[in-house]
């Protein structure tokens, strides 16, 4: 019989094959339905090729995009889950035999040494832990291209602009990144919590789940309004000006300190890869989508 | 289309056209740009004749299947890096497509309409669909001394696409055109936010 330490790091690699190589129906969907709406000859086609290439790496078990990014792993640590500080250990020789079998592009490097050719490095695989209730350690993989990684973007932002500010900096970083990270976007905003935390709390909005507004019902307002006018801008799929620029938005909001207002802002790609599984302190497996 | 195009075929193209490829496509990234060039003025001779045909931004990922090379995975890669070099590629080695993402500059642009080029922009992330679009690896140059993604793959392309021409040999830039439309509309959308309470 395997050892739970097998079962997570087992688990762990069939969650980034399934983040790299299949899209959640979600944002298929979404995608689907903009090409339905999208008048523009060119934007349909960019989204007719999206939607091609999608299908092409379900069929063939490929990577949707050749850059897997650098591996990053959220996690959700239960009080009674058995194993805790050999998870770094777990999850790196998951990482290690995704890039082999999968495979994935090594994207590793090191600052002094080059390519490490096996996606482990100092810090890398990013981990993320939150410590929750229960028995279980939930796992999400999200292995995130550079091209959408290089336009987020942040700012301390003077606290008297307030909301205003914010969805100034927002739309500015928006228009920045243009076509540079493959539109249609998915945004994540975090605000407050401090010059690190409001990226943290941009990345935990950017995986909430599809089309699903913020449960305080003045943030999801906001929510409803920066998209629409992200989707104003005009920058259109691929940066061509046709069709949308953005599917969805979501905003995390913190506490702040009284003199400081951060805001930080990560974007997806059209190629928004993640998959959640979840491991029973038994070693019950169990994925979250199909 | 079919390469080598000749230049009057390419004039006529205009920005916004849809356009599949068939014929020979050479990737080069930065390394391969540099190398070609400083080549060209040490007066050598490159292994590949870039002439009519297309050169490809992208470092594609390759498997050796026996004697054959299979292409895994071709999508472009952000052209704006090679604005520095394509000019002067242009005027030497007269292609008469650049594919890549992202579009390219005033520089480019004017080469395009001096030597009668376009850039025709690809899906970016649609590797595998670009993978689909070659038929054949005809050849691989520099590989030893550049590695996989920086080397040049000669490809032999049918109905690779479709892709968007971006910069025509009119003078037209769709991509920069796009993006003063979106700064002009930023302007506007932020003058009209509104506080919250
Ligand atoms: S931004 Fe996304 S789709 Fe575009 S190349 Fe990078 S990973 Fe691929």
């Amino acid at each position: 019989m395997k050892n739970l330490e097998n079962i997570v790091e087992d688990t762990a690699v069939e969650l980034l094959k399934r983040a790299a190589n299949i899209l959640q129906n979600d944002y298929v969907a979404a995608l689907s339905e903009a090409r339905q709406k999208t008048r523009g000859e060119i934007g349909r086609s960019e989204l007719s090729n999206i939607l091609k290439n999608i299908e092409l790496a379900k069929e063939t078990s490929q990577p949707i995009c050749q850059d897997t990014g650098v591996v990053a792993f959220m996690l959700k640590l239960g009080d009674n889950f058995p194993i805790r500080s050999k998870l770094r250990k777990i999850l790196e020789n998951a990482t290690r035999k995704a890039t082999n079998e999968i495979p994935l592009r090594p994207n590793a490097v090191d600052l002094f040494r080059g390519n490490t050719k096996d996606n482990v490095g100092r810090h890398v695989p990013l981990i993320y832990i939150e410590l929750v209730e229960g028995d279980d350690l939930e796992i999400t993989a999200l292995p995130k291209g550079g091209g959408s990684s290089n336009v987020a973007a942040h700012s301390m932002v003077t606290p008297g602009l307030g909301w205003k500010g914010i969805k100034q900096f927002v739309l500015e970083s928006t228009a920045r990144a243009g076509s540079l990270g493959c539109p249609p976007y998915f945004l994540g905003v975090g605000v407050g919590g401090g010059e690190d935390y409001c990226m943290f709390l941009a990345k935990k909005a950017l995986l909430k789940p599809f089309g699903v507004r913020n449960e305080d019902p003045k943030v999801a307002k906001i929510e409803e309004e920066l998209l629409e006018k992200i989707n104003s801008l005009g920058i259109g799929v691929m940066g061509l000006g046709e069709g949308p620029t953005a599917l969805d938005l979501h905003i995390e909001i913190a506490a702040r300190h009284p003199a400081s207002l951060p805001v930080g802002v990560v974007f997806s790609c059209w190629a928004f890869r993640h998959a959640k599984g979840r491991v029973s302190k038994e070693g019950k497996v169990v994925f979250e989508y199909a | 289309m079919k390469t080598p195009v000749p230049e009057p075929e390419i004039r006529k193209l205009n920005s916004g056209d849809l356009v599949y490829l068939n014929g020979t496509i050479i990737t080069a990234r930065d390394e391969a740009h540099k190398k070609a060039l400083e080549m060209k003025k040490k007066g050598e001779d490159l292994p590949v004749d870039f002439k009519g045909v297309a050169v490809f931004h992208a470092g594609p990922i390759m498997r050796k299947e026996g004697e054959e090379w299979v292409t895994i995975a071709a999508g472009p890669t952000t052209s704006a890096r090679m604005e520095m070099f394509e000019d002067e590629f242009i005027r030497l080695f007269r292609p008469a497509i650049i594919i890549g993402k992202g579009g390219m500059g005033d520089r480019t642009t004017k080469a395009c309409k001096e030597y009668g080029c376009v850039y025709l922009a690809f899906t970016g992330g649609a590797a595998l669909l670009g993978a689909k679009g070659v038929k054949k690896v005809k050849g691989v140059y520099w590989l030893e001394e550049l590695g996989m993604p920086e080397c040049l793959w000669v490809y032999e392309a049918e109905n690779f696409g479709p892709m968007t021409v971006t910069i025509d040999a009119h003078g037209n830039n769709m991509t920069k055109q796009v993006m003063e439309r979106v700064s002009k509309n930023k302007e506007e959308l932020i003058k009209k936010l509104e506080e919250v309470d």
